[in-house]
């Protein structure tokens, strides 16, 4: 479904990504894990299209995304949340994924009015589940920006569903969480890839990858190392050196 | 009398004027360029009612579709760059207008008069007001009700996913695009809507003054123009309507009896409404505070 075909990035002599060759299966729960600065984030950015790639491309659903503005990629399917995160503070909740509701409504060809206008009661009904199904809706009249930690995580998430992605990216969500937040986020990311959304996980609480994901891939200094299942990237000698240096390996 | 008609007309074409700003500062971009959309529409709708002797409905719009055109074609190189070299070329922009009308002559001869655009000596003699038994009071009232229909739109707006579309690229861009906003329709439109706007008041400015000349264009009315958004806040349309009120009537007008000091108190107390208000005369939290209180009467009444 997604596929990342010998993606390269150098920032200069500092190879962020090195020839990194992926396929995220439709429906599948696929994690991306490695080190601080393995070049997750940048591989994030090179799938929403932030930046170009130095080589290689991106492609879902065999349609080549490589050259495409990262709003166009959005009307494609992908939709991300980010790691630290971006929300738009001065706008209501509701406002929030209103706003990024839009390339939805593009998608399925709203009229004029209908897309910068109220929006059809259909899509509103929409924006009012998604904030049920993220136990947002009682604050859907609040600024964003005056938000708890944790319900700010969660709109985050939530905004990006509101694009109605066939690919979501989540950049480390569960940064900052507690375990009780944890465990909704790990029941929440299930429900949603029950409803047919493909789910690519990039994060550090390797808990909530291993008990969750259906594949992992291993990133260390740019180059994928291992990929697999949880259990078997687990086993992996190369990913334990990774992540623990060379003598708790041997 | 006469004195608190000019005024009006002058608070009410400068309310246009920071309509127009209001609209691009809504996505973050700092333009002063609308002084050039606004001397635009001047000079169009001018020399249509002068030359081509037009009534001034049609004038005003087509001074508004040209100066929307010409903020649309500026938008697209402009809104590349971000921040201070906006502002600089935003600015270039504007300059670049006033010279053109600084040497733009398009004179026609009518009976024993010569008419139109005499380049430094400005565009004289734009008397429809005048010719077809406007009074200065209906004028006032003309005015006013394009300012209210123009408020009532940009509100209306505002409560649009539009609005919230323009608020959400003026605050995070990155995150905007990552919703799928495209960054450059979204601030061209802004641009488009701001230009039309501004158009149209110019277009009103070049008959109520009946005179025009390039140096009113300058960078001073650039910089109200871009003022009376920021003093005023962006939470609404009426934040804009209360700065001009403030500084055109309080500040300019209200301070004459104090002859050259007028100047230094007028920097001082705009610096002094910023510091008491960062964001702006009317925000959020005076905005809600004013909800309350409507509410609070309301419930009495029905007590």
């Amino acid at each position: 479904m997604l596929e990342l075909h010998a993606l390269s990035k150098h920032f200069g002599g500092v190879r962020a990504v090195d020839d990194v060759t992926l396929s995220i299966g439709r429906g599948e729960i696929f994690g991306l894990i490695g080190p601080n600065g393995s070049g997750k984030s940048t591989i994030v950015n090179l799938i929403c299209g932030l930046f170009p790639p130095t080589a290689g491309r991106v492609s879902l659903d065999g349609t080549d995304l490589t050259g495409l503005p990262p709003h166009a990629r959005v009307s494609q399917g992908i939709a991300r949340t980010f790691q630290n995160i971006r929300l738009f503070g001065q706008l209501t909740v509701w406002q929030n994924l209103w706003v990024a509701q839009n390339s939805a409504d593009q998608r399925r060809e709203s009229s004029f009015f209908s897309r910068w206008l109220g929006g059809s009661r259909r899509a509103r009904a929409e924006i009012d589940r998604t904030l049920a199904f993220f136990d947002l809706a009682h604050k859907a009249d609040e600024l964003a920006g005056n938000l708890a930690f944790g319900e700010q995580r969660r709109l985050e998430f939530a905004r990006a569903l509101a694009a109605k992605p066939a690919v979501l990216l989540l950049d480390e969500p569960a940064a900052g969480m507690n375990a009780e937040e944890i465990e909704q986020l790990d029941d929440r990311i299930r429900r949603l890839r029950d409803s047919g959304i493909t789910i690519l996980l990039i994060e550090h609480h390797m808990e909530l990858v291993m008990a969750v994901t259906d594949r992992v891939a291993v990133l260390n200094f740019g180059r994928k190392i291992a990929e697999g299942t949880p259990s078997q990237v687990q086993a992996d000698p190369l990913v334990r050196e990774a992540y623990l240096g060379t003598a708790a390996a041997a | 009398m006469d004195f608190y008609l000019g005024l009006a007309q002058i608070i009410g074409v400068h309310t246009l004027l920071g309509l127009s700003a209001y609209c691009v500062l809504l996505t973050g971009q700092v333009s002063l360029a609308q002084a050039g959309f606004f001397a635009i529409g001047a000079y169009v709708a001018g020399m249509l009612t002068v030359l081509a002797q037009w009534p001034l409905i049609p004038a005003l719009l087509v001074a508004a579709i040209v100066a929307g055109a010409i903020a649309c074609a500026v938008g697209f190189p402009a809104l590349r760059v971000k921040g201070l070299m906006l502002v600089v070329a935003t600015t270039a922009f504007g300059e670049a207008v006033r010279l053109f009308f600084f040497n733009f002559n398009y004179q026609l001869e009518r009976g024993e008069l010569r008419i139109g655009p005499h380049g430094g000596e400005g565009f004289r003699q734009i008397r429809y007001f005048p010719e077809n038994g406007w009074s200065t009071f209906d004028v006032v009232v003309f005015i006013w009700i394009v300012v209210a229909l123009t408020m009532a739109a940009l509100w209306w707006m505002d409560r649009s996913r539009a609005g919230a579309v323009l608020r959400a690229v003026g605050e995070d861009e990155l995150a905007a695009q990552s919703s799928g906003l495209n960054l450059t329709a979204v601030k061209v439109s802004a641009m488009t809507v701001g230009g039309v706007i501004a158009g149209i008041g110019g277009g009103i400015f070049a008959h109520y003054t009946t005179h025009i000349e390039h140096v009113q264009f300058g960078v001073v009315l650039a910089t109200f123009a871009i003022a009376y958004p920021i003093l005023g806040g962006l939470s609404n349309v009426f934040g804009t309507l209360i700065a001009v009120v403030f500084i055109q009537g309080l500040l300019i007008e209200g301070l004459r009896f104090m002859g050259d000091w007028r100047n230094l108190l007028f920097g001082g107390l705009i610096l002094l409404a910023m510091n008491l208000r960062p964001r702006g005369l009317l925000d959020a939290p005076a905005l809600a505070e004013l909800k309350r209180r409507l509410v609070r009467r309301k419930d009495r009444a029905r007590a």
